[in-house]
């Protein structure tokens, strides 16, 4: 039988640690969602699928392969949390995952006869084109809420003032899917990184989560023949790494892209980068929504204004509101930084 | 809990943020986007301070103390990233500093000057986009909005929805509502919490300048009972100083041939509204509660959002035409004045009042009653404008012929004012027809003072029972709706605390300098040698000149209709036609 501290034990146990990006611990993430059930209080469960990074493609890789398995971590929480404590649960994918493996997973709902949790469990599906910001926790309860979709400020925490300001439990499909290896005792820690770019063998695999960016290359026959450079945890928001700095694990969301150096232009790929921060801000704080606008003004302008360009940049770094404007220093600077032309 | 900021330890409480501790302490720390009265948004990023022990710098609104926690608010690190966010913002905002309202004491100028902001370094990225006029009333000029979202909240906080955002990123823009679900009522708690001065009041002051200039017409000014606890803020005065003798010197020094004080025409709402309170008691068919309808905003609510309660709107007209309309008929021919060369501007706490003033019914002879309507802040800007040190100004007195007013007629300007006016009034007249002496005994309703969202109780009028309600704040009016038919008379007041908190106000205004205000007006009501409206003996001769020339259809009362939504101007900076209808 599976009780509620039993499926704590083994979550914490595995070491879970939450897959959507940020790493936080699972089974400090599930407790402080029941503390704060206590007493009368319902709360919710969302699965975020909605995997807006880009280049990422492991949770269409899981629920694809394991829908079994994520509607299992899910009903694992339900039964942790309490059945008669959860209003509902969210499944939020983007469109094409719901389109492709929504009816697989609607399928598994079916067969599993879990009653009333099936009759809980809703799909959300991401609206076109909206704002990679709606993968963050929080704007992503404003979307459920249809308000404007934007990062809240914390505290408080989804955890305890969630969804229409209830408890709510959030973690990423990955997340899920390993809850229900844990609790089956089937965890072996390893997670899923998705490999792509200038390499032969692009896709999703599940390797060992203590693995350098290296080893992850070599074991997966991806070691590039020729120079390169790699952006690590997402294609927009991810660190980039000389060759020579890939004895790290790979952080975030777990993306290893690979640039080929001679063939890369660099001007195109900082273009790149600043278009796609300028459209994804979602415009809540000055220093991003206007901050975005203007690098990608001033590097599109003649003279090139650099000391407003940096000043602007390091403005993001200690000032923004969430992680997203943060990490386009990060980004910039670790590109200028580590590859050398 | 001990709190280290600049090296010197403070003491806090539990809960309070970096922001509050500082100010306390009278550590200034710059901010746009923060109001005591709305929720923490954290969006403008101007109050970053530095934590020991933090990688990233921290907004003090939205940050917590902690014991022990060591702050800096005036590093190199933090004037550098305010200094960068400063100059974003001010390159989003159209300056239009040349006749802006809030020039002369302009948040985003002064910080722009302490922070040496470069100002050329950026185009304004904002040149071309939308007006939004709401009426004649209020506006929202997206050349000018900084993306606080002050405005949207302040709309929300009045129940009324209206303004969205649509959009987002730096494509992000202030909207009216399309989807046809709600109107705008012109309350004007927008301009109030905007510091930008992108929502605000449609501007009256410049055709007031043109008619002061204009020899060939008498202006007259009349000003209402909140202005005069409020104007003195623009000037450095303590909150809540009466400066009603300095407003009649200001205002005759503006060139205006006399000044009227509207508390005259309050006093006139009060004898029409409380004689229709009685008058409804008499009547089995009457319409209850009866309703206050002096406040244009709550009156553009009941047309829209319930029709259904206009029969329950009191018929007596608002004090501003009261005044008005007395001072183109009785004044003209008392003075021997054309009443056609008789213009009338109003100085008001308010927005809405613009509105009101062009509304079909308060004109009279194809003329508005009310020519012009300037809210507390155009006219601070005016006094400042034409170099009128308003501090140095001796008190003077207004027109003889129409006093001061009663000190019920003062405490218009406080949620539940009108109320008590009413009631003391009606009281008393119930005495006299009861030949009672108790009826004529009380005074003071203390009951429906304050500034609570929502007030009731249970009266004796003149052994009559009567249950009353006051709202102010229109969100509060949830409260009272469910259970309506329980009550006989309610008062309703669109803007917290009443007049007083009026869109039309002076910027900052929070709920402790309404609570200033509303002591300020109180002291009046106490001072005044008459307290109560019927006992004013000028009003009782107008209100008898008013029955001789048998006038009261035109003077002294009104009527609603249902509305289908506002009334929307969009003013398209790119094209050229305006593009006007009923949203």
């Amino acid at each position: 039988m599976t009780t509620a501290s039993n499926i704590l034990l083994k979550i914490s146990e595995a070491g879970l640690v939450g897959r959507g990006g940020a790493g936080y611990p699972t089974a400090a993430k599930w407790s402080a969602v029941k503390t704060a059930l206590k007493g009368k209080k319902q709360g919710y469960i969302i699965l975020n699928g909605a995997e807006g990074e880009p280049g990422v493609k492991k949770d269409g890789y899981i629920v694809k392969h394991y829908p079994d398995a994520v509607i299992d971590g899910l009903y694992l929480a339900e039964r942790f949390l309490g059945p008669e404590k959860i209003k509902k649960i969210y499944i939020f994918l983007n469109r094409e995952y719901f389109e492709s493996y929504g009816p697989g997973l609607k399928r598994v709902l079916a067969q599993k006869k879990y009653h009333l949790f099936s009759e809980k469990t809703e799909f959300f599906i991401k609206p076109e084109r909206l704002a990679y910001i709606s993968g963050e926790e929080s704007a992503l309860l404003n979307l459920i809420e249809g308000k404007k979709v934007e990062p809240r400020l914390r505290p408080p925490y989804p955890t305890a003032h969630g969804l229409h300001g209830r408890p709510t439990l959030i973690n990423n499909t990955e997340t899920f899917y390993n809850v229900s290896l844990a609790v089956a005792g089937r965890y072996e820690e390893r997670r899923f990184y998705t490999i792509g770019g200038a390499i032969k063998h692009p896709g999703v695999y599940a390797l060992p989560e203590t693995l350098s960016i290296e080893e992850v290359l070599r074991r997966t026959d991806n070691w590039p023949s020729r120079p390169f450079f790699v952006s690590v945890g997402g294609e927009a928001s991810g660190e980039i790494l000389n060759s020579g700095q890939l004895s790290s694990p790979v952080e975030g969301a777990g993306l290893v892209m690979v640039y080929d150096k001679e063939r890369t232009s660099r001007h195109k790929l900082v273009k790149y980068w600043l278009k796609f921060y300028h459209e994804q801000s979602c415009g809540q704080c000055s220093i991003c929504r206007e901050g975005t606008y203007r690098l990608e003004e001033i590097a599109a302008r003649k003279p090139f204004d650099h000391k407003l360009f940096w000043e602007i940049v390091d403005g993001l770094e200690e000032s923004s509101f969430c992680a997203l404007g943060a990490s386009i220093p990060m980004v910039l600077k670790s590109y200028l930084n580590n590859i050398k032309n | 809990m001990r709190v280290i900021i600049n090296n010197k330890e403070l003491s806090g409480r539990t809960g309070q943020t970096i922001l509050e501790l500082a100010r306390e302490n009278g550590i200034k720390l710059p901010s746009l986007c923060y109001h005591p009265d709305l929720e923490v948004k954290a969006n403008c990023r101007l109050c970053v301070v530095e934590i020991s022990g933090q990688d990233k710098l921290a907004a003090a609104c939205s940050t917590a103390i902690r014991e022990g926690m060591d702050i800096r608010t005036d590093s190199l690190r933090v004037k550098k990233a305010r200094a960068i966010n400063l100059e974003l913002i001010l390159a989003e905002h159209t300056k239009k500093c040349g006749d802006c309202l809030l020039s002369p004491d302009c948040e985003l100028l002064h910080l722009a000057k302490t922070y040496k902001i470069k100002t050329d370094r950026l185009d304004n990225r904002k040149k071309g986009r939308k007006t939004y006029r709401f009426a004649n009333a209020v506006e929202i000029d997206g050349e000018q909005c900084i993306d606080c979202q002050n405005c949207v909240e302040a709309c929300s906080r009045q129940g009324v929805h209206y303004l969205k955002i649509a959009g987002s990123g730096s494509r992000q823009e202030i909207v009216p509502d399309s989807q046809g679900k709600s109107a705008c009522v012109y309350c004007g708690q927008c301009t109030l919490h905007c510091p930008a001065a992108s929502a605000q009041e449609q501007s009256d002051w410049p055709a007031v300048l043109r008619l002061l200039q204009d020899k060939n017409k008498i202006a007259l000014a009349q000003f209402a009972p909140s202005v005069r606890v409020a104007l003195g803020e623009e000037f450095a005065l303590p909150y809540g100083t009466n400066c009603e003798g300095k407003i009649n010197s200001a205002l005759k020094r503006l060139g205006f041939r006399q000044v009227a004080d509207v508390n005259f025409g309050a006093d006139i709402t009060t004898l029409v509204e409380a004689e229709e309170l009685l008058e409804r008691l008499k009547d089995k068919k009457a319409a209850w509660p009866m309703m206050t309808s002096c406040c244009p905003a709550w009156v553009a609510y009941a047309e829209y959002y319930h029709p259904e309660l206009l029969d329950n709107l009191t018929t007596a007209r608002s004090p501003q035409i009261h005044l008005a309309g007395a001072l183109k008929t009785y004044w003209a021919e008392k003075k021997q004045m054309n009443p056609k060369n008789v213009f009338v501007v109003s100085i008001v706490p308010c927005t809405a009042k613009k509105y009101e003033a062009a509304r079909p019914e308060f004109r009279r002879k194809g003329r508005p009653l009310v020519d012009y309507v300037l809210t507390t802040r155009e006219l601070a800007y005016l006094i400042k404008r034409q170099g009128i040190d308003f501090k140095k100004l001796s008190p003077s007195s207004g027109d003889r012929l129409f006093n001061a007013g009663s000190g019920a007629a003062a405490i218009y300007g406080a949620s539940g004012g009108v109320m008590e006016s009413a009631l003391r009034t009606a009281t008393a007249l119930l005495g006299r027809d009861n030949r009672s002496k108790l009826g004529d005994s009380r005074l003071e309703f203390k009951e429906v003072r304050g500034l609570a969202g929502f007030k009731e109780a249970t009266l004796d009028l003149a052994g009559r029972k009567l249950r009353v309600g006051v709202v102010n704040g229109l969100s509060n009016l949830h409260r009272l709706l469910p259970r309506l038919k329980r009550y006989h008379y309610i008062e309703v007041m669109a803007c917290p605390g009443g007049c007083l908190g009026g869109g039309g106000q002076p910027l900052p205004t929070t709920a402790a300098i309404r609570a200033k205000r509303l002591a300020g007006l109180y002291e009046i009501d106490k001072g005044r040698n008459i307290r109560r409206a019927h006992e004013n003996t000028a009003m009782l001769q107008y209100r008898s000149w008013v029955k001789e020339r048998r006038l009261g259809k035109e003077l002294l009362y009104t009527g609603f209709k249902k509305s289908r939504g506002s009334i929307l101007t969009v003013i398209n900076k790119n094209k050229k036609p305006l593009l006007s209808f009923l949203h």
